[in-house]
Order: C-alpha cells, then sequence, then structure tokens
C-alpha cells in the first residue's frame, strides 16, 4: 500500500523538523512529540514493508526504491535500540535527518514491482540482505553519534560551553557508543560478504564475481577493519574514531548508492 | 488586604548593619513573638539569612504599622531608628507578594538562580507556622512562593549551569567522562580554590584520589584529610599515566609540564582521556597541551570565561523567570480580591436561590391540584426560610472586623463556593 510508504515519510520528516528545533531550543515536551513522531512513522513504516513482502512474495529489497526504504528501517530500528538502552539526548536531532533524506530518495526512485530473476530466488536473499542492511545500519548510527561527538568536542577544546554542550552526552559516552556500534556493524558486514559468497555460489556458480558491489564492499570492510585495528593497537578513540566512522559510513553510501547508480553489476537491478 | 514586607538586604545594607539585625539562635522565636504582639501585626513570618534580614506581615493598616515595625526593629536590636531607616526598604501588597515571589525563586539573591534560598524561605515559614505567628492570608502566600520557586526551577534553566570555577571544573569532568566514579584524579600543589574543587569532584564520586606536593610531609596531611594517598612530587608524571583528571595549583613559576612529554604520557595512556585543570598562577602546564588529542586543558581564565558566559545565561533565563512571577503574582492577587467579601455574599445567595428553585420545582410538580395561592404560600414560606439563615451571615461577613478574611475562607469551604482556582491551592494546603 503506497499511501503507507507516504505516511511514514511524512511522520520522520516531521520528526526530522522536531529535531532540528530541538537543537536550538529544548523541553521535555518537545523530546517526547520527537520520539512519538518517529515512533508513528516507524509503525506505518513497517506495515508497508510488510504489505509490499506479501505482494512480491519475498522481503522487498529487489529495486532500489524498497532497498533504500529498508535500509532507513534498519536504522530507525536501530535508533530506538540506541535509545531505550542509553538515553542519549538529542540523538533522535542527528539521525533522523538522515533517516528522512533516504526516505526521500527511496520515495523518487521507481517504484513498480520488478519480477525477481529465478536464479537468485532463494533463502539467501533474506539472510544476506538482512545481514548487510543491518550492518550498514550501524555504521550509520555510529557515524551520528561520531558527528555528536565532533560537535562536543569543539565545544569542550574552544572552551565555548553553550546550551548545546549541556544537553549533549558526555565525550565517553559518545565514544563507547560509537565503538559498540562499530564492533556490531563489523561483524554484520563480514557475515553479509560470507553470505553473499555462498549465494553466489549456490546460483552463479562462484564465490567472487568482482562485481563492483563485492569490491566497494570489500573496501568498506577494510575501512572498519582499519577502523578497530586503530583503535584497538593505536588508541585512536575519540575524534580520531569519530572521522573514521564518518568516513567508513561515506564508503557504506558509496557502496549503497554510488555502485547501484553509477556502476553495473547483478547488484544493480538492471536486468 | 494588607501585606507588608519591611527589609533590608545585601543591595540596601552592607555586612555591618545585617549582622546587627540579624535574628539568630534564640533572638527569632523571641522576634517573632515580639512582632507578633505589636498591634496591627495580624500575622508575621521572619526571614534572616546571611543576605538579608525580611519581615513579612499581614498587618491592618500598612502606613500605621510600618513605623511599629521600624520601633521593633531599632528597639529589638538596640539600635537607633535613623540608622536604620536609610537601610530597609518596604513593599505593600502587589509589590509585597512580587517581592516575596522573587525572593524565593532565587531572583533577588547576590547570585542569582542560587538554590540555597528557597530552603531557607521554607524554613523560615515552617518555624513561624509553628510558633502560631502566621495568618491565613500569609500561608496562603508562603505556600504561593514556594510553588513559584518550583515552576521557575523547572521551567527555567536558572539554576542549571555552574556559577564557581569549581563548580564549572566539576561540570566539566562530567562531560568528558561519564562516571566519575571509576576515575582517578591527581591534585599537584595545594591552594585554597583547588582544595574546593578536589572537594566537589570527591562528592561526585571521585573515589581514587592521589596528592603530589613538593613537601612530602604537606602531601601526606592533605591526603589523609581528602582520603586518598601522597605520591613524591618527583614521580607526578609518572603517575598521569593512571591518571584521568589533574588539578594543577602549584607556585611553581615555570611549566611543570611540556606538550612533548605528554604526548608520550598519552601513547602510554593508550591516548585515553584526561582532563587536565590548572589553576596556578603564573600557569604550570603547557598551555599547547590543549592541542593534543583527548587532552583537555583548562586554566583558571578558561574557567572563568566559562563562569561568566554561564552567569549571563542565567540572567537571560532570569528574564524568563520574571515573567512567570508576573504571572503568578496576578493570580495570587485575583485570589486576595476574592476574599472581599462582595463576591462571596453574592455567591452564596446565588446558591441558596439555586437551591431554593430546584427543591421547589420538584415540590410543585409533586403536589397536583392546587390553587395559586397555595402555592404562593409555599415559596413564600421557603424564601422566608432561606432569608432567615442567609441573613446572620451576611451581616458578619460585611462588617469590617479583623478576621474577616478568615470568615470569608470559612465560609466559601462550608458552603462548597470555591472557584476553579482553588482546588490547586487546596493541594497546595495538603502538601
Amino acid at each position: 500500500m503506497v499511501i503507507l510508504f507516504e505516511l511514514a515519510l511524512t511522520f520522520y520528516f516531521a520528526a526530522t523538523v522536531v529535531g532540528i528545533v530541538e537543537l536550538f531550543r529544548s523541553s521535555k515536551a518537545t523530546e517526547t512529540f520527537m520520539l512519538l513522531l518517529t515512533g508513528s512513522g516507524f509503525i506505518l513504516h513497517t506495515l508497508s514493508i510488510l504489505s509490499r513482502s506479501f505482494e512480491a512474495g519475498h522481503l522487498p529489497v529487489t529495486n532500489m526504491h524498497e532497498a533504500t526504504s529498508f535500509f532507513s528501517w534498519c536504522i530507525v530500528l536501530l535508533f530506538f535500540y540506541i535509545e531505550y538502552r542509553y538515553r542519549v539526548g538529542l540523538l533522535g536531532s542527528f539521525i533522523m535527518p538522515v533517516v528522512f533524506l533516504i526516505m526521500l530518495s527511496s520515495s523518487v526512485l521507481p517504484r513498480e514491482i520488478t519480477p525477481m530473476n529465478p536464479i537468485l530466488r532463494s533463502y539467501w536473499l533474506w539472510v544476506h540482505t538482512t545481514l548487510a542492511f543491518l550492518g550498514d545500519a550501524s555504521f550509520a548510527m555510529a557515524a551520528g553519534i561520531g558527528l555528536m561527538y565532533l560537535v562536543q568536542e569543539h565545544f569542550v577544546k574552544k572552551k565555548h560551553l553553550g546550551s548545546l554542550f549541556h544537553r549533549l552526552p558526555s565525550l565517553q559516552m559518545l565514544d563507547e557508543i560509537n565503538y559498540r556500534l562499530i564492533s556490531l556493524g563489523f561483524p554484520l558486514l563480514t557475515l553479509a560478504i560470507i553470505t553473499g559468497a555462498l549465494w553466489a555460489e549456490s546460483a552463479l556458480g562462484s564465490y567472487w564475481r568482482w562485481d563492483p558491489k563485492e569490491v566497494w564492499s570489500l573496501i568498506t570492510w577494510f575501512i572498519y577493519v582499519f577502523v578497530l585495528h586503530a583503535r584497538l593497537r593505536q588508541g585512536w578513540r575519540g575524534r580520531k574514531a569519530a572521522i573514521l566512522s564518518l568516513v567508513g559510513f561515506a564508503a557504506v553510501l558509496f557502496t549503497f548508492f554510488g555502485v547501484n547508480l553509477l556502476l553495473k553489476g547483478y547488484h544493480a537491478f538492471v536486468k | 488586604m494588607n501585606i507588608l514586607v519591611t527589609g533590608l538586604n545585601h543591595k540596601t545594607a552592607p555586612v555591618e548593619v545585617r549582622e546587627k539585625l540579624a535574628f539568630d539562635g534564640e533572638k527569632l522565636p523571641e522576634g517573632l513573638d515580639a512582632l507578633k504582639g505589636t498591634p496591627g501585626v495580624r500575622g508575621c513570618i521572619i526571614l534572616s539569612t546571611c543576605n538579608r534580614v525580611e519581615l513579612y506581615t499581614e498587618v491592618s493598616e500598612a502606613d500605621v504599622v510600618k513605623g511599629r515595625i521600624v520601633r521593633f526593629l531599632a528597639e529589638f536590636h538596640q539600635l537607633r531608628e535613623d540608622d536604620l531607616r536609610g537601610s530597609l526598604y518596604f513593599y505593600t501588597d502587589r509589590d509585597a507578594v512580587r517581592h516575596i515571589f522573587r525572593v524565593a525563586s532565587s531572583l533577588d539573591s547576590m547570585v542569582v538562580g542560587e538554590p540555597q534560598i528557597l530552603g531557607q524561605v521554607k524554613d523560615a515559614f515552617e518555624y513561624a507556622l509553628s510558633r502560631k505567628c502566621t495568618s491565613m492570608v500569609l500561608n496562603k502566600l508562603m505556600k504561593k512562593a514556594i510553588s513559584v520557586a518550583k515552576r521557575v526551577r523547572t521551567e527555567t534553566r536558572i539554576a542549571e549551569n555552574a556559577v564557581s570555577i569549581s563548580y564549572a571544573a566539576v561540570e566539566l569532568a562530567k562531560k568528558i567522562f561519564t562516571d566519575l566514579s571509576d576515575k582517578s584524579f591527581i591534585l599537584l600543589g595545594a591552594g585554597e580554590m583547588a582544595e574546593l574543587a578536589v572537594r566537589h569532584l570527591i562528592s561526585n564520586g571521585v573515589r581514587d584520589v592521589a596528592v603530589a606536593n613538593r613537601t612530602y610531609q604537606r602531601a601526606v596531611e592533605l591526603a589523609t584529610e581528602l582520603g586518598g594517598r601522597a605520591v613524591p612530587f618527583e614521580d607526578f608524571k609518572e603517575a598521569l599515566v593512571n591518571t584521568d583528571i589533574v588539578i594543577c595549583s602549584t607556585g611553581a613559576p615555570t611549566y611543570i609540564l611540556y606538550k612533548d612529554e605528554m604526548k608520550e604520557l598519552m601513547k602510554r595512556r593508550k591516548q585515553k582521556s584526561v582532563f587536565i585543570i590548572d589553576i596556578s598562577v603564573p600557569r604550570n602546564i603547557d598551555p599547547a597541551i590543549n592541542d593534543l588529542d583527548n587532552v583537555y586543558l583548562y586554566d583558571v581564565d578558561d574557567l572563568q570565561e566559562v563562569v561568566d558566559s554561564n552567569i549571563l545565561e542565567r540572567r537571560k533565563e532570569a528574564e524568563r523567570a520574571e515573567t512567570i512571577v508576573e504571572e503568578e503574582v496576578a493570580k495570587f492577587e485575583r485570589w486576595l480580591n476574592s476574599l472581599d467579601a462582595v463576591p462571596t455574599i453574592v455567591a452564596l445567595r446565588q446558591k441558596a436561590e439555586e437551591i431554593k428553585r430546584a427543591e421547589l420545582r420538584r415540590l410543585l410538580n409533586r403536589l397536583q391540584g392546587i390553587d395559586d395561592r397555595q402555592r404562593q404560600l409555599i415559596e413564600y414560606t421557603i424564601s422566608a426560610v432561606v432569608n432567615k439563615l442567609l441573613h446572620p451571615p451576611t451581616v458578619a461577613l460585611k462588617e469590617d472586623r479583623e478576621d474577616r478574611d478568615i470568615l470569608i475562607a470559612a465560609v466559601k469551604a462550608l458552603y462548597g463556593l470555591e472557584e476553579g482556582d482553588e482546588e490547586t491551592d487546596n493541594r497546595h494546603k495538603r502538601e
């Protein structure tokens, strides 16, 4: 049902606006209101994805519209988890704009359900894409938290302690959540690559075909290997880790959008 | 209705005068009783803090009683009235209500937004209440003042930011580290301001405390006092490898820690964050250290700037608080006016009239087949009963007597004439 998607998009937009307002003047009321809007959007979004699954007969990730929609769904899911677990003030103000933009790009992409290539029909679709998308969502969240870290760090270093400083969480907390998210995203991405290879083997006869998506996933994977290694070995925590998580997410975004839109391959939904 | 505030504070009187007028120890009960005994004073509360002495009174006639209160103050403290007058201020009615609300909300304090004053106001009120010196209007006024202060506290950020250097340091530490209880701390040198900051840190959870001083004996003394351990001064750099918060306040004429040394230390710390507060003048820590990743250095001027901008922030919040106070003053005034007898009499009569009509209608419905004369007779009798019952209270309410406010409140309560606003007030009374 198309209307569900549009409604979810509208709610995310409203949540984004309230989230931005919250950056400048916050109260308990705006905070609750933002969560309420996001929550309503999420429920509608979930229903939209479910209805499309029934229509298509498989997880709706087989064209760009569906994939971006599912991607932002995963981010919101993770947002609620982090919010519930850590109660990070203002997280929504940093994350919801990203969610809204991804949803917006999804809304302008062609929506017709394309019949799936029969050789790709298998449970691997479900396993592989869910792992990949949850991994990407963790990286998105880590980037949002990283950005918050950089903002807060800027305040502390420049000794400019305004009202935003008071409402953002502590540096240590942001750094810890950033690390946890990357430690969550990395194994998910690794498993996504492995399951992708297994799927390719069963469907196409070889594990690795140097498809652009595969190449860029590998590049992204190496970036996060570096992020984790630098943190554990070199003590690259705090600012450096925050910047790296933004770099990593840029690679994720390119793998996601760039490869599909600019380069061709069997991931590109082009027959 | 006559509320009178007589007082002096840090703005109108120097400490030499304030201390002479303070109601401390035994003076408070004696003063309250003497003030209550002054002719024309219906109720009184005495607020005496180091920054202000204020008498909140409900009086029969402000202009007359004002002079008596000044005389009481002078006689009680054995001063000359003329010496006193210059420092005193007086507020009546609306201005008095506003003043009391502002005092309780910490808008009249030396440090705007400081939290102690509300407690002091509460104590002063409760003490006067326990000695039965207050009046109904004063009770209501003080309860309202306390709830206004709470409203100001929750709806503005007036008390949010630190306005002293040592609190600013703690506030920063909490934004760098999540939990101070698993962080280690070292004090280099000594000094009063440093000690204050250390105490704030400890009361905010820091447990692992070390002290280094050029005089080892002094370090041991201070460490015992703070519940920490002493470190020989030569070893402090080594200690920094495992220390998260540093306060430096030595009398050294030069830097005792340079950027390159800190860079090495950070490697050994695996880049774990460190917060350094240098409150020594001249500075003891190379300012360039702040450029290192995960090192946050604040000197005394930085902290002072934080404090200054916080004070500015508080002023802005204070403006919002003033609006809230104005709102509440207007509300309270409405309540005061409602204590005036006329609306109460009208309300009482209206209620009686409503009941009479409703009951008459029911009765006449049941009594079928009576003629007009009979009906008039019934109506007349019921009206007479109602009027006769209402006559004495009406007369009493109209009389100009000392306890009229109490009577009005009693009539309202007994006949259930409370308006919407009253409900919230009753809730406060129960609190």
